[in-house]
């Protein structure tokens, strides 16, 4: 080989090297030392009061998961809070998406207002919204001043409807995002395919099921996951409305939050913690798979569409 | 023809009706921070305040002793973490674009992976190394950890694949080195994805709520996402303090927003084009 074409050769590769170092420390650093420490603390018993010590446990954090109340009501509220909540924010978006696509007027102002849930942060929207459902806030006074109620309801303080409120809440704050990138996946369809559907005699139902749900597919694929990536991690919401109890009556008690709890909150439980996590993260990945598997195989039936 | 209306003014009236539900609880907040708070808790549906006050603000301003210093606690945060993030994630786009060093598929693949590793199986971990190599507690904490996004290293990769070889060749002709072609020539015209990632970053280190809640425990620290929950007291929650602060809160966001629609809007394009 010619020594000068080795020479380069070599530069540029240190140069690659050297553009990936900041990247390789801190992904080493923050990420891939952090999932082999998780899956060491989980068999560990983890005390940090003075030097900090680890006692190997075996699998005993993960049994003893299995046969913690508090885990298996954090695990019903966590999963029925992702199977409401999933399907309305997909639907909801969805259908505003169309709407905004139907070569209405004004679209951008409407895209405008729409997005400003998008950018405020969950602490501020949590608050707003613990006083719109407090017991002297909007929603009390106009469901009572309709007479929907007879009183109004403390529905933060309240086990059967502190949950309730949260997913009112989230679907509000996440519906204007998932419906903007459903928008930008309508754009991109073709005109004419409607056209020439209409040609055909396919009614709006018909052009809806048979053209608009296949082509956009790969975007509710997408939605679809990020909505119950999104939903199994719930923390900020739940830790705000309930300050960090996941109360009332553990009602808005997340698995999020209860890994919070042991890790932090209460002594020598951090090993058992890490455990919960490395579960949560296992529950997460699977249903994303199925959710992924069941949506190509619903896309594949009309060909093409598929990413 | 009449159907046809009749469609419109449906779609007209939902869409409206949206907008309300969604602008709602942001008038709401805005309109309170300028009522007292024997009104805001007094109810009624009265959006408008019966005696506007600005003394909401001056309280969280020029008496509250910390609210001044969270808003500065955000910024530094989150615009060092954008600034790192920017430069970092191209560098490391670029490099798995176009230069060729042993390792460099690998790496690829180890970076599309953990992208999807979520937030929770990290939080331990995270706060054990922080706390032995002592950055518990300090900016570092929020900033060196997000100082990468893989998402976005991946998105730049993806730019530079498709950036036309010849501009870099023609720079080099001119004399230009490696590193400086890429600060002084690809840097400034990959500024669409860049200003589109340096808009989400900031977004989501401004907004970010968890990671300061655990690794941040001086008050005086705080970032304004976690200054907000202060005003929750034993006795009683200050939603008139509250209200004013989470407006201003959002400002520089609102801010940003107006001035950088158009790459928030192609953020949101990248994220379902996957």
């Amino acid at each position: 080989m010619n020594p000068n074409k080795s020479k380069r050769k070599a530069k540029e590769a240190a140069q690659g090297i050297s553009f990936m170092l900041p990247t390789i420390i801190i992904m080493t650093v923050f990420t891939l030392i952090p999932i082999i420490y998780a899956l060491f603390l989980s068999l560990n018993k983890v005390s940090l009061v003075g030097e900090s010590s680890y006692q190997f446990v075996g699998l005993k954090n993960y049994t003893n998961a299995f046969q913690d109340e508090r885990v298996w009501i954090a695990l019903k509220n966590t999963v029925r809070y992702v199977i409401i909540v999933v399907p309305c924010q997909t639907i909801l978006a969805l259908l505003m998406a169309s709407l905004l696509n139907s070569g209405i007027k004004f679209q951008n102002t409407f895209r405008t207002i729409f997005f400003l849930p998008t950018l405020t942060s969950s602490s501020a929207l949590t608050m707003i919204f613990m006083f719109l459902f407090s017991l002297t806030g909007p929603v009390n006074n106009i469901l009572v001043d309709f007479g929907i109620l007879s009183e109004p309801i403390n529905f933060i303080n309240e086990t059967q409807f502190a949950l309730g409120t949260i997913m009112v809440m989230n679907i509000w704050s996440t519906v204007p995002f998932f419906m903007t990138i459903y928008l930008a996946g309508l754009q991109d369809i073709p005109k004419t395919m409607y056209e020439a559907a209409q040609v055909d005699g396919a009614n709006a139902w018909k052009r809806l099921t048979r053209i608009t749900v296949p082509q956009i597919a790969p975007i509710t694929n997408y939605v679809l996951l990020m909505g119950i990536i999104g939903c199994f991690q719930l923390f900020d919401q739940a830790y705000i409305i309930s300050g960090g109890s996941g109360g009332p009556n553990n009602a808005t008690l997340t698995l999020s939050l209860i890994i919070y709890q042991y890790a932090f909150k209460s002594f020598d439980t951090m090993g058992y913690a890490s455990a919960i996590a490395i579960l949560l993260t296992i529950i997460i990945f699977v249903v994303s798979m199925l959710a992924r598997k069941l949506n190509k195989e619903d896309v594949n039936e009309d060909g093409g569409a598929a990413s | 023809m009449k159907i046809k209306r009749f469609w419109k003014i449906l779609t007209y009236t939902l869409l409206i009706g949206y907008g309300l539900v969604t602008l709602y609880p942001f008038l709401w907040a805005v309109m309170a921070s300028f009522k007292p708070y024997s009104e805001i808790i007094g109810g009624g549906l009265s959006l408008l305040p019966k005696a506007p006050t600005l003394e909401n603000f001056s309280y969280i301003f020029t008496r509250d002793p910390l609210f001044p210093r969270w808003i500065l606690n955000s910024f530094i945060i989150a615009t060092s973490g954008t600034i790192l993030n920017i430069i970092f994630n191209s560098m490391a786009g670029y490099a798995l674009a176009r230069l060729s060093f042993p390792g460099r598929k690998q790496m690829f693949l180890i970076i599309l992976a953990v992208i999807m590793v979520p937030a929770q199986i990290l939080l331990i971990p995270n706060y054990l190394i922080m706390k032995s190599i002592g950055i518990l507690d300090t900016y570092n904490a929020l900033i060196l950890p997000g100082a990468i996004n893989f998402g976005y290293i991946f998105m730049m990769r993806q730019f530079f694949v498709n950036f036309p070889k010849e501009v870099e060749e023609a720079a080099q002709m001119d004399g230009l080195s490696r590193t400086q072609t890429f600060f002084r020539i690809v840097f400034p015209m990959a500024q669409a994805s860049i200003a589109t990632q340096g808009v989400f970053v900031f977004l989501g280190l401004w907004n970010e709520f968890m990671k300061p809640l655990l690794y941040i425990t001086s008050p005086e620290k705080y970032t304004l996402t976690l200054g907000l929950q202060s005003f929750q007291t034993q006795n009683a929650t200050q939603w008139n303090y509250i209200m004013a602060a989470s407006v201003v809160s959002i400002i520089p966001i609102l801010i940003l927003y107006i001035v950088l629609n158009k790459y928030f809007m192609k953020g949101v394009r990248i994220g379902g084009d996957k």
